[in-house]
This record gives C-alpha cells, sequence and structure tokens, in this order.
C-alpha cells in the first residue's frame, strides 16, 4: 500500500499565481461569529452553558478547596449525606430539568418557516455536488462546493449522500447535518448578513476528508437572482483562438468523461460540473484559489495535490496544453 | 495506629473483636507448608505458564501499560503534525491510520483491559481469597490479549493499519470504500480482542459474588469491588453488540452480506445503532472502575470512612443503567426524529447525576478527615479538576442544538479527552502510586512524582483546554492539515506543546515505575498509607494464610490484629485440605462459607491456546485459510487440555475449615461457580442474540417491503420441522438430567445415550432451519433480509459447532469414568448451553417466520 504522501510543495510553485487558499476572500467558519437565526440561536445557548458551566465549575473547585484546607469545625456540614444529597442530586437535577427546557425552547426556536428555495446537496469522496431545484424538483442548475443564497430567506438543503457518509456543516449559519447513502436530511436554515461563509465536511470520509469544504455566499435578492440567471444556459464560447485551443485541448485529453461542460461534448457525470468554474471562489472543494496557475497545477497534479480524491493527475500535458487548458477553463465565468 | 477521627470511631463502635478464632494456634507444623507447597509459583521459563491473579495482573498491567504509552506516542505524532498549518510532516494515509489507532488502541487495547487487569490484580486480595475462580480462564484472556494487541499494533509498521477511525462507520470501512486488508486486521482483531474483556468480566461477576472473604455482606464489599461488579455486568450487555457489529461488517466486507448498504436494503445506520449501544457504555465501563479507585484512595489519604457508601454504591448502579439509555447522543446529526433526540438528551443529562453524587461524596470525605498531600492525592485532586470539567461539558454537547454545531469538532476531542484522562487516566496514576507498594519492596519516588503529576496536569489542561475553541472556530476533527487561513494555528501550537509535556511527564513515570519495581509477595513495602481493606493484608503466594472474618468495610482499621491473626492461620482455612489450590466459596448476600473450591495451577493451555486465537483470527484476516483452521483446531485442543484436569469432583469428604464448619469439596447446580459462570455466559449470548433480533427489525422498519418484493417466505412446514427437532433434542437432554439427579450412581448409559441422541436432533434443527431459506430461494448476498435471516441459521450452526464440542468432551469424560450422576460439572455445563442454543433458535425461528406473516 504504498501512496504517494500529499504535499503542498507545489504550492509554492502555484503561489506566483495567486495566494494559497481562500485569502481574498474572507471567509469565516465560526460559530462563536453566528450570521443566522440558527446559528444564533445556538450561540446564545452556548455563551449561557458556558457562563453557567464556568460558575459552577468555579463553586465545587471551591468546594474542595473548602474541604481540604478549612477547620475541621468548619466543613462539619459538609461530611454528612444531606451534603451529598444536596449538591449531587438536588442542584443538579433543578440545573438540568431548567436547562433542558432552555434548550428545547431554542430548538423550537430553530423550526424556520416554510423555506422559499429549494437545494439539494450531495456529498460525494471528496466534494460537494449541488442541485439547485424548481418546484417540481428539477435541477435547474447544477454546480458544485458553491452555493449561493438570498439572505433573510429560509432555504432547504436536502442532504444526500453518493457513497460514504459526509456531513454539511456551515458554522456560521447553522449546526451540521449528516449526508447518509441511501437516507434523505433535510434542513432549512437562513444567512441573515451577506457574506462568504466556509464549510466543511464534519463526518470523516476518507483520504481527503480534511480537504472537503466549500462556500456559502449568501446576497441580496436581487444579487442572487443575478448570478442563478448568468449561471443557467450553456457556457459561453471561448474568445479567442488560445481559448478555442485550450477548449479543444480539455475535451481531447477525455476531461469530459467525467465533466460537464454544458454546450460542449463534455457531458460526463461523475465530476464536478465545470460550466461556470471560472467564476468560482474555490477549486478541490475549498481547498485553492481559482485563478490560471491553480487550474494548471490541479490539473497536471491533483493526485500530488490531493491524494485519493477520483480526478487523476493529467501529467502527460506539456506546459503550454496545461496554459491554454487552465485558462479555458478560468474563462468559464 | 488504628483508626483516627472520632467520626469512625463512632461509626464503628459496634463492632467487636471476636473473643474466639475459627482456628486454634499454633497450627500444625506442616499445614503452612502444605499450603506454601499448592501456591508455589512457576520459575524460569514456566512463568508462561503461571495463571494466578497477582502474575497475570501484573502481565496484564504491563501490556496495557505498554499500549498506553504506543498510542500515546501515535498521539504526539498528530500533534506535531498538527503543530502548523498545511504540515507535510505526515500524509493523510499515515495520519488517517495514526487517529484510528490511537483511538482503538487508547479505547479497547489499553483502558478497558487496563481497568480489568487492575481488577484481576487486586480483586481477589480486596475479599481476601486465594485466587480469582478460573485463574486459567484469566490467563487465557491475558494471552489473547497480549498477542492479539501486539499484532495489532504491528499492522502501522506495514502500512496496513486500519484508516476508518475508531467507530469505523461503514460505508467507508466496507469492501468498496476500503479495499484490502486494513479494515479486517480492526474487525476481526478488535472484534475477538473482545472476548477477553468479556472472559475477565465473567471471571471478576464470579468472583465478588461467590468467593468474599466470610462476614463480607452486600453492606461491606469495598466500594471499588462493587464498581467492579457493575463494570464487569456492563461489559457483559455492552460487548456484544460491538462483536456482532464487527461480525456483520466482516461478512458484508468478506461474503458481500449486505448489512450495510443502503441500496440493498441494508443500512449504514444499524451500525451506528450498534456500535454507540456499545460505544456509551463503554465510557463508563471505563470510568466506574476509576471511580471505585478513587473511593477505596480517598478515605486512606484523609484516613476516614468513605461517606455516603450507600449512596455512591447506588450512584454506581445508577450510571451502570443509564448509560445504556445515551447510546444515541453521538448520533444527534443523522437527522433522527426531534422526539427521540429529546429523550436522549434528557438521559444523557441524567448520567450527570450519578457521577455528582460521587464527587460530592468524596468532597464530604475529604471534608471529614485530614488530606494528606503526596502524589497519589495529588492525581485524585487534578482526576477532580478535570472530570469535573469535562463533565460539565458534556452536559453541553447533552443539548441537541449546541451538539450540532460541535459534533465531530476539536470541542468534541476537548471533551471526551478531558472526561476520559480525568476519568480514568489521573485515577489509574493514582492507583499505580497507592498500590504499588503492594507489589514492590519499593514505593514509587514521591519527589519525581510531584514532577509527574505537575507535567501530566499542565499539559493535559495545555493541549485540551484551547480544542474547545479550536472546535468552536470550525476545526473539524479527523483532519490531517488546515489551511492557514482558518486561524488555528496558534491554538493547535499550544496544544501540540501540552502534548509534549503530557509526553516528558509520562516518560519520568515509566522511568521511576521500572527503576523501583522489585516484585516480591511477601516482602513487598506494605501498609505505608495506614489503609483499611484487606489487599494490604501481608500476603504470600497463596495470598492471606487465613481467610478472615470481615465485620466492617474498614477491617484494618476496626480489627487492629487481624493482620497477625490472619497470618497465624487463626482464621478459616488456613491450610489446604485437598493438598491443592483452593478458595473458600461462600454465598452471594451474606457471604457465609458454603463449599471448597479446586482452583487450578499453572498450565500450558491458556498460553498456547491464547497464541494459537490470535494466530486463527489474524490468519483469517489474512485469508490463509489452511492455516487458519489449523490454528483454530490447536486452540480448540489447547483449551480441552486445559479444562481436562478440571471437573475434579469430590476428591475427598467434606473438609474442616474452622469454626467447627465441615463444607463439600465439590459441589453441583446453583452452588457451584461452573454454573454461575454458565449463566453469565449464556447472558453475553442472549445479548449478542438481542443484538440480532433487533438489527433484523432494524431493517424491516427501514425497508419498505419485508421479506422484499420476488422473495417468498419459506413454507410453515420448515420452521415447525426445525422447531420439533430444536425442542427434542432440549427434552432428551432434561430428561437425561433428570434421570441422573435420581439415582446419581445408575447407568452411564443415562447420560450417554441422550448426548448421543441430542446432537443429530439440533444438528438436523439447525439444517432444516437453514435449508428452509436455500429452498425459498433467498440468498444471504440477495438483500439485507437474505443476510439477516441467513445470519440466524449460521448462528444456530456455530452454537451447534460448540454444543458438539461439548456433547463429545462429556462423553469421552463418560466413557473414562470422569463424568457421572454425581462428578457432573462438566454434563451440567454441556446441558445449560444446550437449553439455551435451542431456546435461541426457537425464538429465531418465530421471528423469521411467524413475524413477516403476522405484520405483512
Amino acid at each position: 500500500m504504498q501512496r504517494r504522501r500529499p504535499s503542498f510543495a507545489p504550492l509554492a510553485a502555484l503561489a506566483a499565481a495567486g495566494p494559497l487558499a481562500l485569502a481574498g476572500c474572507n471567509s469565516s467558519q465560526s460559530a462563536l461569529a453566528p450570521r443566522g437565526p440558527h446559528a444564533g440561536a445556538v450561540d446564545t445557548l452556548t455563551w449561557l452553558v458556558f457562563a453557567g458551566g464556568t460558575l459552577i465549575f468555579l463553586a465545587v473547585m471551591l468546594l474542595l478547596v473548602a474541604a481540604i484546607l478549612l477547620r475541621r469545625d468548619l466543613t462539619a456540614w459538609m461530611t454528612g449525606n444531606a451534603f451529598i444529597i444536596g449538591f449531587g442530586i438536588v442542584f443538579p437535577v433543578v440545573t438540568l430539568t431548567s436547562l433542558l427546557t432552555f434548550s428545547a425552547f431554542s430548538s423550537r426556536a430553530l423550526v424556520t418557516p416554510a423555506p422559499r428555495l429549494r437545494i439539494e446537496v450531495v456529498g460525494e469522496q471528496f466534494w460537494w455536488r449541488v442541485h439547485y431545484l424548481d418546484a417540481r424538483g428539477a435541477a435547474t442548475l447544477v454546480t458544485a462546493n458553491e452555493i449561493r443564497i438570498p439572505v433573510d430567506t429560509p432555504v432547504e438543503f436536502i442532504l444526500k449522500a453518493q457513497d460514504v457518509i459526509h456531513s454539511f456543516w456551515v458554522p456560521n449559519l447553522a449546526g451540521k447535518l449528516d449526508m447518509i447513502p441511501g437516507r434523505v436530511n433535510s434542513y432549512v436554515f437562513a444567512a441573515s448578513e451577506p457574506g462568504v461563509y466556509r464549510g466543511q465536511c464534519a463526518e470523516y470520509c476518507g483520504a481527503q476528508h480534511a480537504l472537503m469544504a466549500f462556500h456559502v455566499v449568501a446576497a441580496p435578492q436581487a444579487e442572487f437572482s443575478a448570478w442563478l440567471a448568468q449561471q443557467t444556459g450553456d457556457a459561453i464560447e471561448p474568445a479567442t483562438p488560445f481559448l478555442a485551443r485550450g477548449r479543444q485541448l480539455f475535451l481531447d485529453a477525455g476531461c469530459g468523461a467525467c465533466h460537464v461542460i454544458r454546450g460542449t461534448p463534455a457531458d460526463g457525470l461523475l465530476g464536478p460540473d465545470l460550466t461556470r468554474v471560472g467564476s468560482r471562489l474555490s477549486l478541490a472543494a475549498g481547498t485553492f484559489p481559482v485563478n490560471i496557475g491553480t487550474l494548471a497545477g490541479w490539473t497536471s497534479s491533483a493526485q500530488h495535490l490531493k491524494p485519493g480524491n477520483l480526478m487523476p493527475s493529467f501529467g502527460n500535458l506539456r506546459g503550454a496544453e496545461l496554459r491554454a487548458i487552465a485558462a479555458y477553463l478560468e474563462s468559464l465565468k | 495506629m488504628t483508626v483516627t477521627s472520632d467520626h469512625d470511631r463512632r461509626r464503628h463502635a459496634g463492632v467487636a473483636v471476636p473473643e474466639s478464632f475459627p482456628n486454634p494456634v499454633p497450627r500444625p507444623a506442616a499445614e503452612l507448608e502444605v499450603l506454601r507447597r499448592a501456591w508455589e509459583q512457576p520459575h524460569g521459563w514456566r512463568i508462561f505458564t503461571a495463571v494466578n491473579n497477582t502474575y497475570v495482573g501484573i502481565a496484564y498491567i504491563g501490556v496495557a501499560l505498554l499500549m498506553f504509552l504506543l498510542a500515546g506516542v501515535l498521539a504526539v505524532l498528530m500533534r506535531t503534525q498538527l503543530a502548523v498549518p498545511e504540515n507535510t510532516l505526515i500524509g493523510h494515509d499515515l495520519y488517517n491510520q495514526l487517529f484510528t489507532m490511537h483511538g482503538t488502541i487508547m479505547m479497547f487495547l489499553f483502558a478497558v483491559p487496563m481497568v480489568e487487569a487492575i481488577g484481576i490484580y487486586l480483586i481477589p486480595n480486596m475479599l481476601a481469597a486465594r485466587d480469582l475462580p478460573f485463574p486459567r480462564l484469566s490467563a487465557y484472556a491475558f494471552w489473547t490479549y497480549a498477542v492479539g494487541s501486539v499484532v495489532f499494533f504491528g499492522t502501522l509498521f506495514f502500512g496496513v493499519a486500519p484508516t476508518g477511525g475508531w467507530f469505523m462507520y461503514p460505508p467507508l470501512t466496507s469492501y468498496v470504500y476500503s479495499p484490502g486488508v486494513s479494515a479486517d486486521f480492526w474487525l476481526l482483531g478488535i472484534g475477538y480482542i473482545e472476548i477477553s474483556a468479556i472472559a475477565g468480566a465473567i471471571e471478576i461477576i464470579v468472583g465478588i459474588l461467590k468467593t468474599r472473604a466470610p462476614g463480607m455482606s452486600l453492606e461491606k464489599i469495598p466500594v471499588y469491588c462493587w464498581a467492579m461488579l457493575v463494570f464487569a455486568l456492563m461489559i457483559v450487555f455492552a460487548f456484544p453488540a460491538i462483536i456482532l457489529a464487527t461480525l456483520l461488517l466482516e461478512l458484508e466486507r468478506a461474503f458481500h452480506w449486505p448489512f450495510f448498504i443502503a441500496a440493498k436494503g441494508g443500512d449504514p445506520l444499524l451500525w451506528q445503532h450498534l456500535f454507540w449501544f456499545f460505544g456509551h457504555p463503554e465510557v463508563y465501563v471505563i470510568f466506574l472502575p476509576a471511580a471505585g479507585i478513587v473511593s477505596m484512595i480517598v478515605p486512606t489519604m484523609v484516613q476516614s470512612p468513605l461517606v455516603g457508601y450507600r449512596l455512591v454504591v447506588i450512584a454506581l448502579i445508577a450510571t451502570g443503567f443509564i448509560s445504556f439509555g445515551l447510546w444515541v447522543h453521538h448520533m444527534y446529526a443523522t437527522g433522527l426524529p426531534q422526539l427521540s433526540l429529546s429523550f436522549f438528551s434528557a438521559a444523557s443529562m441524567a448520567v450527570a447525576i450519578p457521577s455528582g453524587i460521587q464527587v460530592f461524596a468524596w468532597i464530604a470525605t475529604m471534608a471529614s478527615g485530614r488530606l494528606q498531600f503526596n502524589t497519589a492525592s495529588l492525581f485524585i485532586l487534578g482526576f477532580l479538576f478535570i472530570f469535573v470539567l469535562g463533565g460539565l461539558t458534556g452536559v453541553m454537547v447533552a443539548l441537541v442544538p449546541f451538539d450540532w454545531q460541535v459534533h465531530d469538532t476539536y470541542f468534541v476531542v476537548a471533551h471526551f479527552h478531558y472526561v476520559l484522562i480525568g476519568g480514568m487516566v489521573f485515577p489509574m496514576f493514582a492507583a499505580f502510586y497507592y498500590w504499588y507498594p503492594t507489589a514492590s519492596r519499593e514505593a514509587l519516588s514521591e519527589r519525581l512524582g510531584r514532577w509527574v503529576f505537575a507535567l501530566i496536569f499542565i499539559g493535559v489542561n495545555m493541549t485540551f483546554f484551547p480544542m474547545h475553541f479550536t472546535g468552536l472556530l470550525g476545526m473539524p476533527r479527523r483532519v490531517y492539515t488546515y489551511i492557514s487561513e482558518m486561524g488555528w494555528g496558534e491554538l493547535n501550537l499550544v496544544s501540540t506543546i501540552g502534548a509534549y509535556m503530557i509526553a516528558a511527564g509520562v516518560a519520568l513515570f515509566v522511568i521511576d515505575l521500572v527503576r523501583k519495581f522489585k516484585f516480591s509477595f511477601e516482602e513487598n513495602k506494605g501498609n505505608i498509607w495506614n489503609a483499611g481493606t484487606l489487599e494490604w493484608l501481608s500476603t504470600g503466594t497463596y495470598a492471606s494464610r487465613s481467610i478472615p472474618i470481615v465485620r466492617s468495610r474498614e477491617p484494618l482499621w476496626d480489627q487492629p490484629r487481624l493482620a497477625r491473626d490472619a497470618k497465624e492461620g487463626r482464621y478459616f482455612l488456613p491450610g489446604a485440605p485437598t493438598g491443592d489450590r483452593e478458595a473458600l466459596i461462600t454465598s452471594p448476600i451474606e457471604a457465609s462459607p458454603q463449599s471448597i473450591l479446586q482452583i487450578p495451577d499453572e498450565h500450558w493451555g491458556p498460553f498456547a491456546a491464547g497464541v494459537c486465537t490470535a494466530g486463527f483470527f489474524y490468519m483469517l484476516t489474512l485469508k490463509v485459510l489452511p492455516v487458519a483452521a489449523l490454528f483454530a483446531l490447536l486452540a480448540i485442543a489447547a483449551i480441552l487440555w486445559w479444562v481436562w484436569d478440571l471437573d475434579r469432583g469430590p476428591v475427598r469428604g467434606p473438609a474442616e475449615i474452622g469454626a467447627g464448619l465441615s463444607v463439600p469439596v465439590y459441589v453441583t447446580g446453583p452452588a457451584s461457580h461452573v454454573w454461575w459462570a454458565m449463566a453469565v455466559l449464556m447472558l453475553v449470548a442472549g445479548t449478542l442474540f438481542t443484538c440480532v433480533v433487533f438489527s433484523y427489525f432494524f431493517l424491516w422498519l427501514v425497508n419498505p417491503a419485508w421479506p422484499p418484493a420476488g422473495t417468498e417466505l419459506p413454507h410453515l412446514g420448515w420452521p415447525i420441522a426445525a422447531g420439533i427437532a430444536y425442542a427434542a433434542s432440549s427434552l432428551v437432554i432434561a430428561w437425561s438430567s433428570r434421570a441422573l439427579t435420581r439415582a446419581p450412581r445408575g447407568s452411564p448409559w443415562r447420560m450417554r445415550l441422550p448426548l448421543l441422541l441430542a446432537m443429530p436432533l439440533y444438528a438436523a434443527g439447525a439444517a432444516v432451519q437453514l435449508m428452509a431459506q436455500w429452498q425459498a430461494g433467498v440468498g444471504p448476498q440477495d438483500s439485507g433480509y437474505g443476510a439477516m435471516v441467513y445470519l440466524f441459521a449460521s448462528l444456530q450452526l456455530l452454537f451447534g459447532g460448540v454444543l458438539i464440542i461439548m456433547a463429545c468432551y462429556t462423553l469421552v469424560r463418560s466413557a473414562l469414568g470422569m463424568q457421572d450422576g454425581i462428578r457432573r460439572g462438566t454434563f451440567d455445563a454441556t446441558m445449560l448451553f444446550w437449553h439455551y442454543s435451542v431456546g435461541q433458535g426457537i425464538v429465531a425461528l418465530v421471528v423469521v417466520s411467524l413475524f413477516p406473516r403476522a405484520v405483512g
């Protein structure tokens, strides 16, 4: 079982083309910075239990120190069953019951109104397939690793798994929910502020679980509608002969066996849809920014950059060919 | 020095030291020599044959400690990789092996074996028993575990260590996404090593219930033994679930029986239910013995009895019960209905209460005496600090909405390390410092101990406290790297520095441990803490010279002369009436003497069987089937070899043990320890079978049609025929037993004929059960349904194989005149297991044949 060790070394070469990862896009992935009602309710609960927990911890430690250090006549009250029953039974029963009630109350607050947008997300080793659904459940747009939603709009995420168990998690917006083969989980939440929120797979799913991220971009409704309209339809035609050559090389190399570029013969369904790949924030499921350098590096060394993912390294392509393919892909906006 | 506090004196004012002892002194000169010779321990290379609990216990502790160190090294490697973002030191494949092995080894090959090993070492001494009731079984459990663990760890060096994480969720771990043998190493390796946990549990249950010192009624059992009793019972009810889960996944991997494949009517969530039905109780399986340890050390360190003994015992039992109702709290994020989540959330919080009771009982005890500061008590204080903090974050993760955020993040990593390190590792270190003088001529160094404690305590908090925030800042667990923009670098670096501090502390501890270990039975350092319980009696290879009468919970405090009187042989059983190793069997509640148990001595069988069992499972993993079969035969032969000289029968008439009491040296039925062990074993088998039935109903629930469309149920005639054959086999055995009871000295054929008849009857039943499905056109690979019904049938075949071995063994002994109406322990064991297997078969037939008709 000799597998190549992954290495970020090639990234040094890519550094000239673009900064590592998504430094520019200012995304956040923190449960402590809630940007939606769901995460907000949990955040409130978090601080409440933190405060309560800290107080209880300090109180218990204080009792412990008192039990050890105080004069015995001052600790006499601590040496009977009443002390154990009071602190060990009565106090936790009261506290825990109140906490449970409060938690149930905040769970109820998480039930959001009827969704106005439905998006199906399928977890695959090691990326996210995204389907925007119409009222009848048919896909109106297929994309990958990036989900755009309108702000203040409850969105239903229909979560499925293609291969193994994954977990869908955008901490700034909501808690996680698993994607399980053979099951369909559904989750409604909303973003209350425009912004880019990073999500990451939260159930260990194999070799590259660590590099299986995505972005949720929340935008005002008008901006979102414009984006949706722009994303549908066929890919734009190459504007220069260089880009046209890139497309030809893309098709000749067999990339279309796994990838779709609408309006071209590329119709493979194994990998991400690349029709608008140039407009996305990230490549390889939240791992690199999208630019000519990263696209070329990824095409030639996918197995080196993210070993174990299903994309082969196209090491046979020469530099000029790679540059043309990358430029073509980058132009797909 | 005896009793130190006024409180204590009041408490025990009513206890009087007996005016007269069971036996007069001086004892006959030859008596001690006979006792000593019976308990002579092996030397040199024959040490591999040792079965005595002290030897096995210390070796067991040693291997468990080795596993702790090895898994700790893996943790340090992982922390090194995560110290900085985008580190290229360790690749994803090795990292995934590291975290899988770290978790698996720490949980299965360190924590459970360590607490069990400490129990094997301490329990007989605490009860003033000479040994455990089944020493060869514990030796077998040890060798199985020792060989298995070392081989399992060795897979790392060949790059074939499992990568599925310690909870091995399918489908990732099934044949499609984990081809190769690495997952099989986990499933077969860990699956079978659990056999040793169960063997130890049987030993501990029977030991605590049946071999206590006279007078040690339930009220006077040391809290540690109560904890170990609950611990062992929890193993009995929890571990079959993981054994079944590993069996199902291995069947899926090896033969493509689709238990967990959704497309074929299986369900990946079935694994999670089975795994966590084991996995959550497992946490308390680890914690309860540690809590028991704390309840022993605190009273000694403050020289005052435990406050709230009854509350603590109730808390231990309550923890055992509640812990079986929590498993779903590992599955909050799987999309289960809100209502069931609320139930499990409430149960998860409720389990905090028994722990709270114990914490305040320990505080109350400290308040009633004066705490001596030494390394053991420092580790107890460290335990309280870390465990209480971990318990509070446990209440947090029990809250469903909060858990949705932190589940599978570093917050949870922080939480369970606080609970497990606080709840188990710190008490373990305290136990080492505290009980070390019972095994060694020297105590551990107090000067180094302060350093050990400081490094580990600060290190643990430095490693794991920041992880709460790393998790809330969005870092999932089980990632081999992270990109620098996430901003997790600083917190991770702090955690890594902390991990190195822990490593330094542990290294210092190990140096001291090795340096000071001067093993001795009779000249150990002894009761340097002035503890009150019986494990501190001065002992020889035979444990206590005579078995004392226990009149309180801290006999050494309340009967100052006890150690001397016991050593002089004034109490029960000062010699060896049969000339061999013996223990006193007492009644389970009041602990009054009932009989003398003949205890087996050293033997090569357990070692050979342990090595061959490991060989069998690992050869099976590597799919070298002929060699595997050879190892299986050798293992069975070795087991039969070691049991051959057991069940010795009434080698002499009732023996005088003192105080005019004359007790038999051979008993059968419910009075015998074998009967009790079989009862526990049947509980294990019954739990396993219940999990099979649960799995069947679970898959029924997730499938739209049952049996699936196009599949026929077998004609009712088949299961009826199978049921009749099963029942008939049981009836002839029952008839035999009655005939033997009525006329114990009648013809030996009243044992042999029924056994000869019962074997084909049972085999016919099992064959018909299997054939029924086959002729109905169902195959085990077709669907989850098919896999389930063949599982039921296969289980009956497997049990049938065991029954036939047992029956043939009984027949051979009968033919050689070693089994008859009086000496019938072997027959009784066979009979009990026979009735159980038949009952299980009939329930299986009802579930598989009648249930689908009833609902369909």
